[in-house]
């Protein structure tokens, strides 16, 4: 059971990035897809602040009657990931509006097909 | 967990979207109680107000129904069990949660504490670091924002003008 506790964080991040690589590839909807990718970013920001975490610690704020702090290089690195993501999740956006002008519709299969058709 | 599952099932993209910004909500507070105030509050800035007010644009410029599709996914499936089963294997090797001597809080971190105050007068250890000690590469995430704004604007400019119907598509010209 102890293992459970101690490892409890990487399975959320696990399970979560898997959800998130299962809707990337299994749904034909780009905006879905996009939504998906999201996820499995949010995952990543887990994967890498859970670790960072020392029980009983606190915040990276030096400040008087606290010792013991959490890793702050975690944070720095994600605040900069969910930053990038979010101008990615724009520009991938961006390129499905222009895919739904060109082709009627943002269904992969469907795009596929008029390809296919032309 | 359970409002990205639900993410997963919907076919309503716009449901899909405001799961999108609960699930983010829900992601800021697991991040605040992971002593880590700086990311929560931008994921709850930018992952549930920016994104989904982008998504919500995107789904006004194109249309808000999935099409239903009930072919059984079996390869995506087993492609993310799979994955998801070999991540789980080496995850569980991994030193436990909130144990300070783990190999992650045993190099550059303390010196980071130590000193952050020292020589930059900053006690926020994040801000110290993001602004002061890398403040290059934080220059370079400004310039990929940047990169990322310029192409959205390049990919939806003029998109006011009708295209042209008739014309072929690239590639079938040369033949």
């Amino acid at each position: 059971m102890d293992i459970v506790i101690a490892q409890f964080s990487n399975t959320v991040t696990v399970i979560l990035m898997v959800l998130g690589l299962y809707v990337v590839l299994a749904r034909g909807n780009l905006i879905k897809k996009l939504i998906g990718l999201s996820i499995f970013q949010t995952s990543v920001y887990l994967l890498y602040v859970g670790p960072g975490k020392i029980i009983g610690g606190t915040a990276p704020i030096i400040a008087e009657g606290f010792d013991v702090y959490s890793n702050p290089l975690p944070h720095v690195l994600m605040l900069t990931a969910i930053v990038v993501g979010v101008a990615t999740l724009a520009l991938g956006l961006a390129i499905t509006v222009r895919i739904h002008e060109a082709y009627g519709t943002i269904e992969e299969d469907e795009i596929l097909k008029k390809d296919g058709d032309a | 967990m359970a409002v990205a599952a639900a993410i997963a099932r919907t076919r309503n993209l716009f449901a899909a979207v405001a799961l999108g910004g609960i699930y983010s909500f829900c992601m800021a507070l697991a991040l605040l109680v992971l002593d880590a105030p700086d990311v929560s509050m931008t994921e709850a800035a930018v992952g549930a107000g920016v994104s989904t007010v982008l998504l919500l644009g995107a789904l006004y410029l194109t249309r808000i129904e999935e099409t239903p599709n009930h072919r059984i996914a079996l390869t995506p499936l087993l492609v993310s069990v799979v994955a998801g089963a070999t991540l789980l294997y080496g995850a569980w090797a991994l030193p436990p949660f909130g144990d300070p001597a783990g190999p992650i809080h045993q190099h550059v971190a303390p010196r980071y504490l130590n000193d952050v105050v020292k020589e930059t007068g900053v006690p926020n250890v994040v801000t110290a670091v993001l602004a002061s000690y890398r403040g290059f590469d934080t220059f370079g995430e400004t310039v990929v924002v940047l990169t990322g704004g310029l192409g959205v604007l390049l990919l939806l400019r003029g998109r006011r003008r009708p295209l042209s119907k008739g014309t072929a598509p690239i590639g079938k010209d040369a033949t």
